[in-house]
């Protein structure tokens, strides 16, 4: 019985791959006209940026999960997102679109990542202190603080010279249309160093599994593996964030879609499921948009809404299953 | 030996473990006792570093608990609480399976099968090692639980109320397998317990707690009798003897 499990897990995680490298396939290959090698590897680029960011999202979304014990939250809980939006509304209000923060492009996403980043670190600083305050408390004290960098950021933008405006919101959007090429290889980076680091994470974090008691039972160090996901989920969506734009649901969705379709508590398994489904919906909705709906819509669109159904139905679900 | 000395715990202001000292001694099943509220499982989530102390020290064979590795002192001491909630779906046999953990992080070698097996076996759970833990009843989710200590290999064994929800057989199934772990295995274990008859017939050593402070500790046969319950429960309770146990009649105490 283990092994048919096993075993069907195997055959599940092949077709995801089958999947994803024909909609990677589909998005490079698929009506391409004019000069080839012109068009070829700026889709490339494109499709390298998807499934950074499409990665990034999933793998950070199962740890934070995990971590959390709390199958409905997201990392954007923290409120890394809308730091990041507070950094480009403020070099837009201040410095304008033409200052060197926008138009040189490794500033800007230096800026946007060192600025996310440390404000999770600053706020794990002085709220996880698991002995003192749970963990739901931090989750809290960001959501509302991202409420607050939220309305922080409105402000700004009620303020801002229109014109101003119109190019700021193409940085607020997620967007895979002017992926910013040069980008691409130092988030690559990024990614695979957080994967080197993750992978001795994975058999605590099954553990976790098990709730905090039974993870220190075991001999798991809670506090020091609490911090690192943290940190980690930080820069993963950092990372996504200041390669293409915020993407609220696509963690959700992969990661929930991941824990139904393969059945196993082991987080190998799991990240490579979510992230390989991950891909999927980016790739392959990227390509819907462009084919099948003529650019009339964006991917974010899909995704935000998709997503939001998706988020009632296990808001449903769960509260049923507290019911019965 | 797990020696505690005076041990403090606040919550906010309350103090809820105060100054307690005890030693735990090796080879005995010692019951936590007392009324609601008496400091019992946070005393034991501190011996287990589940929490830590204000002040005060556990001593495991002369070391600070603080200073020895989680994953050294995980081979050694065993704690299960009470509320075991897992949101993932496991079967017995991989809940097991995790009591190894420290020692081959999750790559369990042929010495790991054989003391899951025998865990399993140990807790009578052989024939449903592969069903699912939502799909068992509270008593063989315990049975799960415990077995998951029990292949964990330690010398100690800390449980946190194990015969909550349990009924009168399964109860005296888990407390027989206990007994049956320190005279046969030569384990520690030490319960906190809510019926003090099962803590009267099978314990070697009973520690009272009332009000966050220490009150009764000693061997059983001496802290089972009207005086000794009276100071710990504000109870009158008559002790009567059968087959040679000592059972307290509190029921209609006043």
């Amino acid at each position: 019985m283990q092994n048919s499990i096993k075993k069907t897990n195997t055959i599940k995680i092949l077709c995801l791959v089958a999947l994803a490298i024909l909609s990677i396939a589909g998005f490079l290959f698929y009506n391409i006209q004019g000069n080839f090698s012109y068009a070829f590897p700026k889709r490339v680029y494109r499709v390298a940026a998807m499934i950074i960011t499409a990665i990034a999202i999933a793998y950070a979304t199962v740890m934070f999960q995990t971590v959390t014990r709390n199958r409905i939250l997201t990392p954007s809980m923290i409120g890394v997102d809308s730091m990041y939006e507070v950094v480009q509304t403020v070099i837009y209000f201040f410095l304008g679109s033409a200052s060197v923060f926008v138009v040189d492009r490794y500033l800007n996403f230096g800026t946007s990542i060192v600025a996310m980043v440390l404000f999770a670190l600053l706020l794990y600083r002085f709220l996880f202190r698991a002995d003192k305050y749970p963990i739901f408390l931090l989750l809290l004290a960001g959501m509302i603080i991202g409420t607050l960098l939220g309305s922080l950021v409105s402000f700004l933008q009620v303020m801002i010279d229109p014109v101003e405006y119109l190019s700021l919101q193409n940085k607020l959007f997620a967007s895979f249309t002017n992926v910013k090429s040069e980008l691409v290889g130092i988030s690559a980076v990024i990614l695979i160093a957080c994967f080197i680091y993750g992978a001795f994470l994975m058999r605590d974090l099954d553990v976790m599994n098990l709730g905090r008691d039974n993870a220190i039972n075991l001999g798991v160090n809670y506090d020091k593996l609490v911090l690192r996901v943290l940190i980690l989920a930080s820069i993963l969506i950092a990372t996504s964030t200041a390669l293409v734009g915020p993407i609220t649901f696509l963690g959700l969705i992969v990661s929930n879609l991941a824990y139904q379709f393969l059945v196993t508590y082991r987080h190998s398994i799991l990240i490579l499921g979510a992230s390989l489904i991950s891909i999927i919906a980016l790739v392959g909705g990227q390509f819907l948009v462009l084919h099948v709906f003529n650019l009339n819509t964006t991917i974010s669109v899909i995704i935000n809404f998709v997503g939001g159904i998706y988020f009632i139905y296990l808001l449903l679900k769960q509260s049923k299953g507290v019911a019965g | 030996m797990i020696e505690i000395k005076g041990i403090t715990k606040f919550f906010g202001k309350k103090p809820v473990v105060e100054d307690v000292s005890v030693t735990i001694e090796t080879g005995k099943i010692t019951s936590f006792i007392g009324p609601n509220g008496a400091g019992k499982s946070t005393l034991l989530s501190m011996v287990s570093r589940l929490l830590d102390s204000d002040t005060g020290e556990v001593l495991l064979d002369k070391t600070d608990v603080k200073k020895l590795k989680s994953k050294d002192f995980a081979k050694r001491v065993a704690i299960l609480r009470q509320s075991n909630f897992i949101n993932v779906r496991l079967t017995i046999r991989e809940l097991v399976s995790f009591g190894r953990y420290p020692y081959s992080h999750g790559r369990l070698t042929p010495e790991d099968n054989e003391k899951i097996d025998e865990a399993l076996e140990y807790m009578n759970l052989v024939d449903i090692q592969h069903k699912f833990l939502d799909e068992l009843s509270g008593g063989q989710k315990q049975r799960a639980f415990i077995s998951m200590v029990i292949a964990q290999d330690t010398e100690y064994i800390l449980l946190d109320e194990p015969l909550n929800n349990l009924d009168m057989k399964h109860s005296v199934q888990i407390m027989k397998i206990l007994r049956k772990l320190v005279d046969d295995l030569g384990k520690t274990v030490v319960i906190v317990l809510h019926d003090i008859n099962f803590a009267s017939v099978y314990s070697d050593r009973i520690v009272a707690l009332k009000n966050g402070r220490l009150v009764k500790d000693g061997p059983t046969s001496e802290i089972i009798n009207t005086e000794s319950l009276r100071e710990v429960y504000d109870m009158n309770i008559p002790v009567q003897e059968q087959d040679g146990c000592k059972i307290c009649v509190y029921f209609q105490s006043q």
